[in-house]
Formats: C-alpha cells, sequence, structure tokens
C-alpha cells in the first residue's frame, strides 16, 4: 500500500525539518558570508574559512579535539565490544541486569552530573586535569553507545558459525578472529564512528574535565562566541557538522548493512 | 492353517555388511550410561549405544527427544552430566571440539558468509597448518566431490539451498575426520532434491569409508540411507536395528506408529496354537492368528496388534468359510496417490484401517467405491504383536 503524502503530513513534515534544520542552514549559510557582521548578508566568500586556518588557536584546538576523539573513540570501542560480548554471551551471570543498567546509565545520565562526578574522581585521585582526563571522560561517555550498536549485531549472530569453526579445528581465540570479528567488524567500525563523532561536540563534559593546554574546539568556539560572534566561527562549526553528519551517516549505514546481512545468512 | 515360520529373516539386507552382529568386532564409538541434564530436564537418559566403524547410522525420533544433544555430546558442544563417550578407545571427556577427530555437517549448513566456498572448504586445513599446496589439492578434489567446480570463487550468499549444503558437506569431509555427524543433513531442501542427495550421501560415505552418524526426524529419509537406526524417545533409546528390523519388527507401538503407517488393532491373548497366538479382538467376530514366535504372552494379557497398511488385502467378495483374519466394514475414504491407492476402512468396531494397494494396472474394472461393505484380511506373518 503507497500512502500519499496529505496536505496536512507535508506541512508538518516541513515545520518539523525547519525547526531541526533551519538554525543549521543559517549559520552554514553565513559561513560564506563575505561581510564581518555577522547577521548582514554581503555576499559569497570563503574568506572566512581561509582566516580559520591560519586562526593558530582554533587550528590548535581542532588539532587537541581530533586526538581526543580518535583515542577515546578507541579506548571506548575495545570496551563497548567487550561489554557487549559479556552481555550476550555469558548468559545470565550474576549481577547481569546491574552491569546492564550501569553500561547504559550514562546514556540517559545528565552530562552536567557525568562531568562533575568524574571531575571530582579525578581531583580524588590527584589526575592532572587536561588532555588524558577528557580522553577518559569522553570514553566513559560513549562506550555504552558502541556497546548498544555491537549487541544488537550479537543478538542476530548464528552461534553455529562458531561452533563450526571450533569443529573444523579452530580454538576460542582464532574462532573469535576469524569469524565473529571478521562478521560483525561493520558494527564495530559503526560504534567507532558514533563514539568519535559524540567526542568531537561535546562540550559539557570536557569543560569540566578540561586543563591547561586541553581545550578542544567545542570550547574555544564557546569562548569565543561570548566575546562576540565571528564568522571564523561559522566556518569551523560548518566543517564540524560536516565531519558529524558524515560520521553517523557511515554508521547507520554499516549498522544497517551488517544487520541485513545477519539476516540473509539465516536462511 | 499355515505352519508357523521356519526362520525370521526379516526386512530387505543392504549388503553384507553387519559389524554389530559379531561379538568380536570393537565399536568405534561407545556411549556408556550417559546422561545429560539441562537444570532440570533431562535430555539424555542413561542410555548405552555402540556405533561401528563405516557404519551409516542414524538417530530417528522427534523433536526433543534427546538426539541432537547425543550428537553434540559427540562433536564436543555439549559435556555428559555422567557417563562416558569413548572413540576408539579414547575417553572424549575434557576434549574440547577443536581436538575431536569429529566434524559436523550443521542443520543450518553454518557456512562462514565472509569466505568465499574455496575458503570455506579451506578453514579446517588451514587450521592444521597443512602446506599450501597441499590444501589446494584437497580443496579441489573436495570440490569435484560434490560437484561443485564452477562455483569455487563464490561466496554462500550467491548459492542456491542445494549448493550450500553441497559446500557444508565438502567443509566437514574436507579433513577426512574419523566420523562425520550430520545434523539433519537434507532438512532445507525440497523434496525431489532431498531423494537425490541422499543416494548420494550414502554413494560418498560407501567410497569414503567413513563413519557417518546422522540426526533426523524422517523416518523415510532414515529408513533409505542407514546401516542401522536407533530410534530415541524422551532421552531413551527405544530400538537399535536395521531399517528392515525396525519397520517389520518394531519393539514397542510407539515404533510402529513413529516408523511408517500402521493399524493398530487391541485385544486380549487367548492362547497359543501350533506355536500361533489366538488374539480376540472387538474389532472382528472370530479371533485372530497372529504368527509371532518371539513374544512370549500369558493368556487374557492384553495386546497390540500391528499390521502394515500395504500387508493387508482389501476386497469385494467375502472370502472363504476357512479364511482367517477377516475384519469386515465399509470404504470410508479413497485417496489415489497415483503408484498407490490408500483405503480408509470403517469397521464396524468403529475404528478406521487404513489399507493400501499398489496400482498394478491402469485399467481396474468395477474399482472398489465408497460407502461399499468390503473385507480386510491379511496373513498371520503379516502382523506383530506388541505387548502393552
Amino acid at each position: 500500500m503507497t500512502r500519499r503524502l496529505s496536505f496536512f503530513n507535508v506541512t508538518s513534515l516541513v515545520i518539523g525539518f525547519a525547526f531541526l534544520y533551519l538554525p543549521i542552514l543559517l549559520l552554514v549559510v553565513y559561513s560564506f558570508n563575505a561581510s564581518r557582521l555577522v547577521t548582514v548578508w554581503g555576499g559569497f566568500s570563503t574568506q572566512w574559512y581561509v582566516a580559520l586556518f591560519r586562526n593558530q588557536a582554533l587550528m590548535e584546538a581542532a588539532w587537541v579535539t581530533l586526538r581526543i576523539a580518535l583515542l577515546s573513540a578507541t579506548l571506548a570501542t575495545v570496551l563497548g565490544t567487550l561489554a557487549a560480548l559479556a552481555l550476550t554471551r555469558y548468559g545470565r551471570f550474576t549481577g547481569r541486569t546491574l552491569f546492564t543498567g550501569m553500561v547504559y546509565a550514562p546514556m540517559v545520565m545528565p552530562e552536567v552530573i557525568t562531568g562533575l562526578s568524574l571531575l571530582l574522581f579525578f581531583v580524588a585521585i590527584g589526575l592532572d586535569r587536561g588532555f588524558w582526563t577528557i580522553t577518559l571522560a569522553h570514553t566513559t561517555l560513549t562506550m555504552c553507545f558502541v556497546t548498544v550498536v555491537v549487541q544488537s549485531r550479537l543478538m542476530t549472530f548464528d552461534r553455529s558459525l562458531e561452533e563450526a569453526a571450533m569443529d573444523l579445528g579452530a580454538p576460542p581465540l582464532r574462532t573469535f578472529f576469524s569469524v565473529t570479528l571478521p562478521l560483525i567488524a561493520p558494527s564495530i567500525v559503526a560504534g567507532f564512528l558514533l563514539a568519535f563523532t559524540l567526542s568531537l561536540d561535546d562540550l559539557v563534559i570536557a569543560s569540566f574535565n578540561t586543563g591547561p593546554g586541553a581545550t578542544t574546539l567545542p570550547i574555544r568556539i564557546y569562548s569565543q562566541v561570548r566575546l562576540g560572534l565571528s564568522p571564523e566561527v561559522n566556518a569551523a562549526s560548518t566543517i564540524l557538522i560536516g565531519i558529524v553528519a558524515l560520521g553517523v551517516t557511515t554508521a547507520t549505514l554499516l549498522s544497517k548493512r551488517s544487520l541485513l546481512r545477519s539476516q540473509r545468512n539465516i536462511h | 492353517m499355515p505352519p508357523p515360520r521356519q526362520s525370521a529373516s526379516v526386512g530387505a539386507v543392504r549388503r553384507s555388511f553387519a559389524p554389530w552382529s559379531d561379538p568380536e568386532a570393537k565399536p568405534l564409538i561407545r556411549f556408556d550410561n550417559v546422561t545429560k541434564r539441562f537444570g532440570d530436564a533431562v535430555a539424555v537418559d542413561h542410555l548405552s549405544l555402540n556405533i561401528f566403524e563405516g557404519e551409516f547410522f542414524c538417530l530417528l525420533g522427534p523433536s526433543g527427544c534427546g538426539k541432537t544433544t547425543l550428537m553434540r555430546m559427540l562433536a564436543g558442544f555439549e559435556h555428559p552430566s555422567e557417563g562416558r563417550i569413548t572413540l576408539a578407545d579414547r575417553d572424549l571427556a575434557g576434549v574440547p571440539p577443536y581436538r575431536r577427530p569429529v566434524n559436523m555437517m550443521f542443520q543450518s549448513y553454518a557456512l562462514f558468509p565472509h569466505m568465499s566456498v574455496e575458503r570455506n572448504i579451506a578453514f579446517g586445513l588451514k587450521q592444521d597448518g597443512l602446506p599450501k599446496a597441499e590444501i589446494a589439492a584437497r580443496v579441489d578434489e573436495m570440490l569435484r566431490l560434490v560437484q561443485l567446480e564452477r562455483l569455487a570463487k563464490r561466496y554462500p550468499s550467491q548459492l542456491s539451498g542445494g549448493q550450500r549444503q553441497r559446500v557444508a558437506l565438502a567443509r566437514a569431509l574436507a579433513k577426512k575426520p574419523k566420523v562425520l555427524l550430520l545434523d539433519e543433513p537434507l532438512g532445507a531442501l525440497d523434496k525431489k532434491l532431498r531423494e537425490e542427495t541422499q543416494f548420494e550421501l550414502m554413494d560418498i560415505q560407501h567410497d569414503l569409508g567413513m563413519t557417518f552418524v546422522v540426526v533426523t526426524h524422517d523416518q523415510e529419509e532414515a529408513m533409505t540411507m542407514a546401516d542401522r537406526i536407533a530410534v530415541m524417545d524422551h532421552g531413551r533409546i527405544v530400538q537399535v536395528a536395521t531399517p528392515g528390523e525396525i519397520y517389520e519388527q518394531p519393539k514397542t507401538r510407539f515404533i510402529a506408529e513413529f516408523v511408517g503407517d500402521v493399524n493398530i488393532l487391541e485385544g486380549n491373548v487367548l492362547g497359543q496354537e501350533n506355536g500361533l497366538w489366538r488374539v480376540q479382538t472387538p474389532s472382528a467376530e472370530a479371533p485372530l492368528t497372529i504368527d509371532d514366535p518371539d513374544e512370549v504372552l500369558h493368556s487374557d494379557q492384553a495386546v497390540a496388534i500391528a499390521v502394515r497398511p500395504e500387508k493387508m488385502v482389501i476386497r469385494r467378495d467375502p472370502p472363504g468359510p476357512d479364511a482367517i483374519n477377516v475384519l469386515t466394514g465399509e470404504v470410508w475414504d479413497i485417496g489415489y496417490l497415483g503408484d498407490w491407492t490408500v483405503y480408509r476402512v470403517k469397521l464396524a468396531s468403529g475404528a478406521i484401517l487404513r489399507v493400501t494397494r499398489a496400482n498394478r494396472s491402469r485399467y481396474v474394472e468395477h474399482p472398489i467405491d465408497w460407502d461399499e461393505q468390503v473385507y480386510v484380511t491379511f496373513a498371520p506373518d503379516a502382523a506383530v504383536i506388541l505387548a502393552e
């Protein structure tokens, strides 16, 4: 049955999307503004992008952000995948419900609380705040997203594939690396990209746990905006939006494809 | 009255291969009082079983009878709660699946979707660290065996069901295991293909001289392929015998009803005359005469008489006065199957008999019709007595 879009549906769709994306669209458009005034259109120009790449402070912040995102996403992917394996594979072990709850808690916890509690923790153990504290904080935040993505793939994983590998002479570890891992790889990559983009645009947790020499791009942009709007920030944000959109889209496509594949292999 | 049978040669003889009847022969696989529990549920219950080298052995039973658990214990995926399993005199306890000289063909085939046909078949050989040239040669040999040479580079998702089944078989055979386990190997194939593949499997097993253990719930499949069948029910083995014996000399009513079609007439033993049992049943006026000398029965014992539909004769004319085992009734249903016609006959007692007749000629004058009064007879040795 094909459903025709009624006038009401079209209107609500347009309003909904406008509500979500109009501000972002405005930002992207103004990043190509020739005028220095953020609110007045003065013709098309890419000068703010050039200026952005010459802005030492912003570029440094971008570099820090990128390193934190890569490192924390990698850590989160390893830990998140292990958690997903534990949750799907080891049946009903003692404390499983508690473990599940604790893994998913950061998803619903207000970021302010996560950030604050991590800060208190780092102070308590005497860890100097900076690059590493933000990385660890982001790992805590993003791990659960990796777990969710990988777990949904493992739920549909045909265990007899692993049994077949063992039956043919592969010990458990080799079975994992030659059969399990290649098959769940798309969802692991999807989880990684999700973790990466989350770390990239996080402001709240990063600002709680930042220290000297570890200013991330969102923190830098936020502090610049407070001093006054600059079109360079628009340009930086546009690039950030681009990277995040790309990451999330790829992640969605990857996990969708891997899910389809697993369903096809059932029969 | 006919004389009792002299020798009981039951069922068709397949080949002169019967190590199970040789007391000297040593079994290859030995289940010794094996029990498997899952929590409170008992999947396999104090089961003992011997399987000999070169046998095509079928585990047959309804779903949940424990046959798959038995096979998975042999493969090493489950461990017995009690008892011992030995393979070639080696205790398998504590031996992980990847160190057992046993390979399994999975019901779902479990082909690795990220590997080509070739690499699927080579997987087991690679684990053994064989040289590359040898692996390639063995893979080619296997592809030839299952006639898939042209599809070596394909991926499982690009194959049909029948082709996948062949890849799974080739992969399981590639390591030349001592024992090949097949879990419902033909379950996913359509009927025509299934029949062809049954004979192919038998040929392959015969040519390679390997021991095959097949799990199936399809009695026809088991009958066609197996040297011996173990019929399982509720975690126990009810009978282990050749297909012929299982069909013609079932030990219990469960087996008679599970394997093939059967008519069961309940009655009470009157006594023995000339070595033949006389049984009174509400389904017939005169007592029935049954030639089943192996049974030990006493007078008035309640028994079930099992007669296969093809061993009953249906006729319109009344049989002579000395005829034995005569049942009268009317035709309730007729099913024409082409090679066979199935008649369902309702007896005066209300019981419905199933009688089949081979359609040997194309034209029949006055065929038996619906609602007609008919007589059904069977020979004394066509029936088996099953003690209740």
